[in-house]
């Protein structure tokens, strides 16, 4: 049961880019009553396990921005440290009512329309000094970008990184909303350095959680395996899919989630 | 930026993708040889999840894993292919360490240097 439906959350996952972990945790906690520090333990392992065997792909075709990525990194790395951290300190109740903020954000990025805001920017001095400028394929040949607004990307990044910690997710919700919408990088590198950067945000706090026992390998084995499995056959199947009425659906979907874990969280019962 | 220095980094980048995916590869067959061994193991036993204990602390410890990987334990493996995970993406910062070295971008080596030592930090603290 928890492979299964771990593998839909892999795969609804990868297709609609908003990673497994946001669908896991609702998944082990409002239907299998899992604790949900457990939960968050074996989120972030899958989540490492599919964003690192996704990057590969992103990488050959050359859309990643690995400088941004890395620079970036700092900041989500030391933030999930501070999520792991103050996920021992808050209530159960605090972390599920935030979880549920979060997946309405990701409702809300999904369902709405993408828009390319990068078009013809001024350089930046500072990007320019950081050597994060970058170029990524188009139709019509590898098109030059520049990036802004470094300082506020990197706030927000940190930001990421506190939620990932806490929840167990890649926030690459939030992760993409720092690149595409603060520092104008195209979406299509937005997404893919999201993924990119993921795979370390999380082993930050999963060290964490691996050391404290939140990481059970009776829980994190069927679900690690459920969403691996997924993610593969959604990457394959990508092409084909169609994405935007999927988006909607899930979107939907994670809405209504949301709103259980919040209504759950207030009354305690989590 | 040069052609020459253009090319360098899309062969780094194919380097880190596939460093990227064997450790996944190999994390996942490790974890599922670990898994069918823990279901003979543990047949039967229906697990309590819903009530928070902690792991024993004998899991907890990278060289108490290796052991019990190495004596035979289901959990141990499924522990050890978890590990391997996580450090997957911490071999990557490593790897570009490294990279960044060589090329002379000392402003990346720094950058590089602080996230592995944050992650390093993060596998061994509590």
């Amino acid at each position: 049961m928890i492979v299964l439906g771990s593998f839909f959350a892999g795969l609804l996952g990868s297709l609609t880019g908003l990673g497994g972990g946001v669908v896991i945790v609702p998944f082990l906690t409002l239907l299998f009553h899992v604790d949900i520090r457990y939960a968050v333990g074996a989120s972030l392992v899958s989540v490492i396990a599919t964003s690192s065997g996704a990057a590969a792909a992103y990488l050959r075709e050359g859309y990643t921005n690995m400088r941004v990525g890395m620079f970036l990194e700092v900041a989500t790395s030391i933030g999930a440290l501070s999520g792991a951290y103050l996920a021992t300190r808050i209530p159960t109740a605090a972390i599920a009512i935030l979880f549920g903020l979060v997946l309405l954000y990701s409702a809300w990025t999904s369902i709405r329309p993408e828009a390319d805001l990068s078009a013809s920017q001024a350089p930046d001095h500072l990007a320019g000094l950081l050597k994060l400028d970058g170029s990524y394929p188009t139709p019509e040949g590898r098109s030059d970008y520049h990036v802004r607004h470094v300082p506020g990307g990197f706030g927000l990044m940190y930001s990421a990184g506190v939620l990932s910690g806490l929840l167990g997710i890649g926030s690459g919700a939030v992760k993409v909303l720092a690149m595409d919408r603060v520092m104008r990088i195209p979406f299509k590198v937005s997404t893919t350095t999201s993924n990119f950067m993921i795979g370390v945000t999380a082993a930050a706090s999963a060290g964490i959680y691996l050391r404290r026992g939140y990481i059970d390998p009776g829980l994190a084995m069927p679900v690690m395996l459920g969403v691996a499995a997924g993610a593969l056959i959604g990457a394959r199947i990508l092409p084909g899919a169609p994405v935007r009425t999927l988006r909607i659906v899930f979107g939907v979907a994670i809405a209504t989630i949301a709103v259980e874990m919040i209504y759950k969280g207030i009354g305690g019962k989590i | 930026m040069t052609t020459s220095t253009e090319q360098t980094d899309k062969q780094f980048e194919l380097l880190l993708g596939k460093l990227l995916r064997a450790g996944v590869v190999l994390a996942v067959a490790i974890v599922l040889a670990g898994g069918l061994l823990y279901l003979v193991q543990y047949h039967g036993q229906a697990p309590q999840y819903g009530i928070f204990r902690g792991q024993p602390t004998d899991i907890r410890f990278a060289s108490d894993v290796l052991r019990d990987a190495l004596s035979g334990g289901g959990r141990g493996l499924i522990q050890l292919g978890l590990l391997l995970l996580i450090v997957t993406p911490i071999a990557r910062v490593a790897f570009s360490v490294i990279e960044f070295t060589i090329k002379r971008d000392w402003l990346y080596v720094a950058t590089t240097v602080v996230v592995l030592a944050v992650l390093i930090y993060g596998l061994g603290s509590r």
